[in-house]
């Protein structure tokens, strides 16, 4: 195997996240903070506590997943997608590496970007609200797990897309909804039965709800199905990158 | 000149191989119509054709960035799809289009090349690779702030960063200046005679002419000709005999129809084209039919053509 193209690729990347450390670490962390004031503070201040749980903590993981999906997505597809603009992706189908060690490199580097993106909006959450980590394990278990999971379907985004509009669709017209939608800001007990059965086909509510319960160990689904659903779509994600390769999908005419 | 690697017998199997090679693009365009090409280990081989023929197209299949439709290749014994590993492990390549990450340093970028390439890193070989190519002082720079002929040189600078065994130069020289051109052929010549095959593409015909053992034609998808430079030169070669009158003429004198011969720069000179490799060149038959005309001349020059008057003359007559 090699694990040097591998590293390269990875410290490539890492290197053009410490060139644009504003845009993808600084801005987000901020972003994060506007949140805590505006539903925290200002609204959160008006809403009782949540299942035993001050609404600004609870809201807490769900912002978190909020910036990880959004942030993976869009950095991992970024990634690959911009090589393939500029041309200069030549090297790497020309070098000996395989699939497997492209994918790793760049999967790699966007998901340590994000769980490090993660932990900065942790530690800046503390700042605003009181909080405590009941399974401080589980809770690193799905922070990694969403953010290899999302930048594996950000990889598969940058392959995907001809254009930079395409590049940025699935992220704005899907990821951003479906996490909206998916529990981030409220238990999906308070929605009326029917909508309550339709978010369940939201892969979201999934990783909200498991992440939450490694907080406050309070879930809307039980965090046993909630770790199975998030390693399905994982599983998902590997077959369709596994295939990209094989065929050659839009990387080699 | 000899080489070491002349003396061993790996040397009689050619390093790479292409045999049957086509290439139909998504379009349906046909770029490569079965494709038959021995490299062999250790020479500088120039493959010419004019814009569009096929050039890049088979240098993309061969260092697997375009999927070949029908046929194989071979590097070094190795089947380039299924063994590609092995086989592109031993490939540098230098594309045509300027293609560079616009932040980067040079340095980053050339160091980048050798670890995706899977070799430790060693900075003294790629110190060593700058300097050659004249970058060294351009090593912090980023890319972006670099001249086109600079960005050309980086990315050869990639290409060697990894020690390649076999080189692809697609069209190295444009937008490089003369004297930049010179240096970039030293080291062409210097990775010659350590022992790496190099297969470049080129305009300038003259830079095939002087660099190359072999030359390859492409045209329209079809290999046309691969012939030993010097035997091409040769073989195809054209000589042709300038006499410079002592007279003008302003005509040429019916007698002399029946020789190959052609009035020039305003009929003070003839020039006399002939065949070297012909058992009889005629220059003799000439020179008495000229005197017996009572023609004249104060001096006389012969010419031979270039490998470009050879490549310009094959290429128009296939199409
Ligand atoms: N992606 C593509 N889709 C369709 N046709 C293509 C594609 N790339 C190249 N071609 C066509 O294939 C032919 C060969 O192109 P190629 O780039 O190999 O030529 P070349 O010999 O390198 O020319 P040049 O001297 O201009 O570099 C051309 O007619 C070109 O238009
Ligand atoms: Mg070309």
């Amino acid at each position: 195997m090699n694990l040097r193209a591998a590293g390269a690729i990875y410290t490539f990347e890492m290197a053009r996240t410490g060139r644009t450390i504003w845009q993808s670490i600084v801005s987000p962390a901020l972003s994060t903070s506007l949140y805590f004031v505006v539903f925290g503070a200002a609204i959160g201040s008006r809403i009782t506590e949540i299942e035993g749980v001050a609404y600004g903590a609870f809201i807490v993981p769900g912002l978190i997943m909020l910036t990880l999906l959004t942030q993976s997505t869009m950095n991992a597809s970024f990634g690959i997608y911009f090589p393939r603009f500029t041309g200069t992706i030549y090297e790497i189908l020309s070098a000996p590496v395989s699939a497997f060690e492209i994918a790793l490199g760049y999967v790699g580097a966007a998901a340590t970007k994000s769980i490090v993106l993660g932990l900065i909006i942790l530690a800046t959450s503390f700042l605003f609200v009181p909080l405590q980590i009941a399974h401080p394990f589980w809770m690193l278990v799905f922070l990694v797990l969403t953010s290899v999971t999302f930048s594996l379907l950000g990889f598969i985004i940058g392959i995907w897309a001809d254009g930079f509009e395409k590049l940025q669709i699935i992220p704005l017209l899907i990821i951003t909804p479906l996490t909206f939608l998916g529990g981030t800001f409220y238990s999906i007990n308070v929605l009326p039965p029917v909508w309550q059965t339709i978010t369940l086909f939201n892969p979201v509510v999934y990783l909200v709800s498991g992440f939450r319960w490694s907080f406050f160990e309070i879930s809307d689904v039980s965090p046993a199905i909630s770790i199975g659903m998030t390693l399905l779509f994982l599983s998902l994600c590997l077959a369709a990158v596994w295939w990209i390769f094989k065929t050659g999908y839009k990387l080699k005419n | 000149m000899q080489r070491v690697a002349d003396y061993m017998p790996q040397s009689m199997q050619p390093i790479i191989s292409i045999s049957n090679l086509s290439k139909t693009y998504a379009s349906g365009f046909r770029a490569l119509k079965g494709i038959n090409l021995d490299i062999r280990r250790g020479e500088i081989f120039a493959l010419l054709g004019p814009n569009g023929a096929g050039k890049t197209t088979l240098i993309g299949i061969v260092c697997g960035i375009l999927k070949a439709s029908q046929g194989s290749v071979t590097v070094d014994g190795h089947e380039i799809v299924k063994d590609y590993r092995a086989a592109r492990s031993l490939i540098g390549l230098v594309p045509q289009e300027l293609t560079t990450d616009a932040f980067e340093t040079v340095w980053a970028t050339v160091t980048f090349s050798r670890g995706l390439f899977g070799k430790p890193r060693n900075p003294a070989h790629i110190e060593k690779v700058l300097k050659e190519l004249s970058l060294w002082d351009k090593k912090d720079n980023r890319l972006m702030t670099l001249s086109g002929g600079m960005k050309r040189r980086v990315l050869i600078a990639k290409a060697l960063s990894h020690e390649p065994q076999i080189l692809f130069l697609d069209e190295p020289t444009a937008g490089v200046d003369v004297e930049l051109r010179k240096d970039m052929w030293q080291v062409v010549r210097d990775l010659r005679s350590s022992g790496v095959t190099i297969i470049l593409t080129t305009h300038y015909i003259e830079e095939a002419e002087d660099m190359a053992d072999r030359v390859g034609v492409i045209s329209k998808g079809e290999i046309i000709l691969v012939e030993n430079k010097a035997e091409l030169m040769r073989k195809l070669g054209k000589k042709q005999l300038i006499l410079h009158l002592q007279k003008k003429l302003d005509a040429l004198p019916a007698s002399l129809a029946a020789h190959n011969l052609s009035l020039a720069a305003g009929g003070s000179e003839l020039v006399f084209t002939y065949d070297t490799k012909a058992e009889r060149t005629g220059v003799t038959a000439m020179l008495s039919a000229l005197s017996s005309a009572d023609i004249g001349f104060r001096d006389l020059a012969t010419t031979q053509s270039s490998l470009e008057d050879i490549f310009v003359g094959l290429v128009s007559e296939r199409s």
